[in-house]
């Protein structure tokens, strides 16, 4: 892996093309390697399913996956995202077909709907990680996405239901 | 944006005949680019609020701003109901300003005050009844049978001696042509088909997919990012700015100055925050650099002698002078910022003969007016693109329309496409807060304990003062809900001390009712123990002549069981507000725990808010307002020192998070009454009801929010 890493990081004189896989999509980038990773998902890539909402790993509105783990975007610079596979909401599921979604639709979990890319790429990490969760999962595994709206009621109905649909549909 | 009723207007239809939905839309919504929204198909436009296509969908055309309170989906249904539409067809697009959208009461383009539903109610009704009426003449002159003889099913008009039916969508072109008719009558709501029956939102699906766009996610071609440099001390004017550094940051293009600070602009949010970042500058912090939480308390318990009087029965002065017992207490609520999820943002494409706005406002026609007298361009050359609101709670419609204002300065500089953000920084430093309000509250009760005197002196800035929501100079945001205190008291005073201070206040989700209710619920409280007396039997003998009170009181309490044994360490508090014309009573448990963690494990509201159009609307408002309102109940305080505002950002403006959230139930009162609004009533009574929790748990009071222990008495 490390020689993967450096290998993605090429640099040529001022060009520094940083090599990343965003959506099982290969892409290279053209940025300084300690931009935030957010901003090129959202500035360069152009994929702003991805929210700016407070800058230093408090709110979670940011968060994706980097290697099947959270990370919140908005302080992992994009040099920590060479060479590995980074996950944005836009790639949890080409069709609203992940469970999560699923369950999100079946509920209307969102009100204004600005922090849920985050709310359910965290989720995603704890279904993964415990398939049959319990509240108190919840609550720790989400407890740094921050909701104003106040849907966390909905957000911990929508994890159980999520995780029900996806033993259904093993 | 002038004389452009189509309600009223029949010429419009022959044009749209003639020239096709892209002309027609052209014509009389002229705000709109018609290429980007209105597809071919789209020939029949009855009114300003609904399409209907060839291909049968239905597109409701709304002036409101989606916030997160679900009206893009309760005002379709309206339209729907009457219409008689599939639902499945229906879709939801954000009007350009125009004044057939505006406000009926405020006469601007705006969402808040909750009145969404009670505004659009008739109107969109209305609009959908007509809409049916001339697809029923349109398919009776086809078949050549009365009009009367017709009638509509989900979708069709349908002719039933016959046997005949004809989609909305193969009618719409014959419907086109039909005149408009005068008087059409609406349904009797027995015959509701969607309102009323819970409904899923239209807005899920791209909430959950990253797919749906907020304002900070528009894109121009060409755009540049700005952050703006902003002073730390509320007035403060710039004296000196060395920006060498800044534009010798890679991606910084340009940094200007704007009435807000300064702007740095770059090709992205990064280099644009990075170039902000090394900007130096040297402020005249003005009047304002001494400005302290500390001695705004001092100045306002000193102000808190009975001012300006904003209610009076009877003879409160000598009705306490000689009741049995007198009880007074001080209450104090901080400043608060909105902290939406979305910090604010505005993109702007101006170019010499058109101006393009798109952001997440409340706003609309104020931003857009504020626009034309910036550029100089006349009205119908300023395009305001409604996007999703990431969070509005009452910042978006901003009376200054000042994130809108600095977009379009920085425009006129740049000669380029531009998106101002706000960091989540700039957001809770930038002011317009809920205002920081301190009370003094006293009352008599006679031999029995009843209460016969009630004197509430408030000291706080106001909200509405200079807006147009305060015509004659009379603003009583800083008294509502004091002023309606419901109990039967017969000698009441209520009064305040309208004070100007330089740190910018405005309207915070349920405005100055997140205030009083705060301390009339719990002031209530005290007297009930005061006088021995279960506080929800107390309330209940105050409000006998109050029933739509009383009915969601004995609901809440009936629902959470009220008077049934806790364990050691929890306590049961119960709180009733009405405001925005609706009526929301809230039992909040609590447990205390050493040394200072309060923990609210369940919530029961009951909601009267007149008819319901979406109950899972209904109780998600109350869901999110009972959360919203808790974290200010719980965690939340702007306090300033020197002028500057001592919090930043999440780490120490804190909001309540999922692992401290309770459970909540949500309870409605079935009513036929005029639909009120419902996305600030469940935010007032929820500190109360925890205050109240408090002192049965432990037995003490907390009058000051954030309520925590180490403040109690």
């Amino acid at each position: 892996m490390a020689s993967d890493r450096l290998l993605a990081v090429l640099s040529c004189q001022e060009v520094i093309l940083i090599a990343l896989s965003v959506n099982a999509k290969r892409v290279m980038v053209d940025v300084d390697p300690s931009t935030p990773l957010l901003w090129v998902l959202r500035d360069n890539l152009g994929l702003t399913g991805t929210k700016y909402g407070c800058g230093m790993a408090q709110c979670g509105a940011c968060t994706v996956h980097i290697d099947g783990q959270a990370v919140r975007s908005c302080v992992a610079p994009v040099s920590r995202a060479a060479g590995r596979q980074v996950t944005t909401i836009e790639g949890l599921s080409p069709d609203l077909s992940d469970p999560l979604q699923r369950a999100w639709i079946e509920i209307d979990v969102p009100q204004c709907g600005y922090c849920q890319s985050g709310q359910i790429m965290s989720a995603a990490v704890l279904l993964r990680e415990k398939p049959i969760p319990s509240d108190d999962d919840i609550d720790q595994a989400l407890a740094g996405n921050i909701c104003r709206c106040g849907t966390y009621c909905r957000i911990r109905r929508a994890v159980h239901r999520a995780a029900e649909l996806a033993r259904g549909s093993k | 944006m002038t004389d452009l009723h189509p309600l009223n207007r029949r010429e419009f239809l022959k044009v749209g005949v003639a020239a096709g939905g892209g002309m027609l839309v052209g014509i009389y919504l002229p705000q709109l680019n018609s290429s980007e929204t209105v597809s071919r198909t789209e020939v029949f436009q009855p009114n300003a609020f609904l399409r209907i296509g060839t291909d049968d969908m239905i597109t409701v055309i709304l002036g409101k701003s989606e916030m997160g309170t679900g009206i893009y989906t309760s005002l379709p249904m309206i339209v729907a109901d009457e219409l008689d539409a599939d639902w499945q067809h229906i879709r939801v697009e954000a009007a350009p300003v125009d004044e057939v959208y505006f406000h009926p009461t405020f006469h601007i383009q705006m969402t808040g005050g909750s009145s969404s539903v009670t505004s659009e109610w008739e109107r969109l009704r209305k609009a959908g009844a007509t809409a049916r009426a001339m697809l029923i003449a349109a398919a009776a002159k086809n078949w050549d049978v009365d009009p009367k003889a017709c009638g509509t099913q989900t979708g069709y008009v349908v002719h039933e001696p016959s046997n005949r039916r004809v989609s909305y969508g193969a009618l719409a072109e014959a419907a086109a042509t039909t005149p408009l008719p005068a008087d059409v009558p609406l349904k009797d709501p027995n015959n509701f088909t969607i309102i009323g029956r819970g409904t899923h939102r239209l807005d899920t699906a791209a909430k959950t997919n990253g797919s749906a766009l907020f304002g900070i996610d528009a894109k121009a071609p060409g755009m540049l990012t700005a952050l703006i440099a902003r002073p730390r001390v509320f007035g403060a004017k710039i004296i000196r700015v060395n920006d060498a550094r800044s534009r010798k940051i890679t991606g910084v293009k340009a940094v200007v100055p704007v009435q807000s600070g300064i702007a740095v602009v770059a090709d992205g949010f990064w280099a644009a925050k990075l170039g902000r970042d090394a900007l130096e500058i040297e402020w005249d912090e003005g009047p304002n650099a001494t400005v302290s939480t500390a001695a705004i308390r001092e100045q306002y318990a000193r102000l808190s002698t009975p001012g300006k009087v904003a209610r009076r029965d009877g003879d409160p002065a000598h009705a306490l002078q000689t009741a049995a017992t007198k009880i007074t207490a001080e209450y104090e609520v901080p400043y608060l910022a909105h902290a939406t999820m979305e910090p604010l943002n505005c993109l702007v494409d101006l170019g010499a003969d058109r101006c393009d706005i798109w952001t997440g406002t409340q706003f609309q026609s104020l931003d857009h007016a504020a626009a034309v007298r910036l550029t100089g361009l006349h009205p119908n050359q300023v395009h305001v693109h409604t996007t999703m609101l990431g969070g509005g709670f009452g910042r978006r419609g901003s009376p200054t329309s000042e994130f809108v204002v600095e977009a379009v300065e920085v425009a006129k500089a740049v000669h380029a496409p531009v998106k101002v953000v706000w960091t989540r920084e700039d957001d809770i430093r930038g002011g317009w807060y809920r205002p920081m309000a301190y009370d003094r509250i006293s009352a008599g009760l006679d031999a029995s304990g009843n209460p016969v005197a009630w004197d509430h002196t408030i000291v706080s800035q106001g909200v509405l003062e200079g807006t147009i929501f305060a015509p004659d100079g009379n603003d009583g945001s800083s008294v509502e809900g004091a002023v309606e205190m419901p109990y039967a008291i017969p000698n009441v005073l209520v009064s305040l001390h309208a004070t100007k201070l330089g740190v910018p206040v405005l309207w915070w989700r349920s405005v100055g009712n997140s205030h009083t209710a705060f301390v009339v619920e719990s002031f209530i409280d005290e007297l009930a123990h005061a006088s021995g007396k279960d506080p929800y039997q107390f309330r209940r003998a105050l409000l006998a002549k109050k029933p739509r009170h009383l009915a969601v009181l004995e609901l809440a309490a009936e629902k959470a069981h009220w008077g049934a044994p806790l364990p050691k360490g929890q306590g049961r508090g119960i709180a009733l507000h009405f405001s925005f014309d609706t009526y929301v009573a809230e039992v909040a448990e609590v447990s205390v725990s050493e040394p200072d963690t309060i923990r609210v494990h369940r919530v029961v509201a009951a909601v009267d808010c007149g008819r319901v159009v979406n109950p899972d609307g209904v109780v998600a408002q109350t869901e999110g307002g009972i959360i919203f309102g808790l974290s200010a109940a719980l965690k939340s305080e702007i306090t300033l020192d020197r002028g500057r505002v001592q919090q930043s950002n999440f780490h120490d403006y804190q909001v309540l998070r999922i692992n401290e959230a309770p459970q909540i139930e949500v309870y409605i009162v079935p009513s036929t009454e005029h639909p009120m609004g419902v996305g600030e009533p469940p935010v007032p009574p929820i500190a109360p009801a925890v205050a109240n929790a408090v002192f049965a748990a432990t037995g003490k009071r907390v009058r000051k929010s954030p309520i925590r222990m180490n403040q109690a008495v």
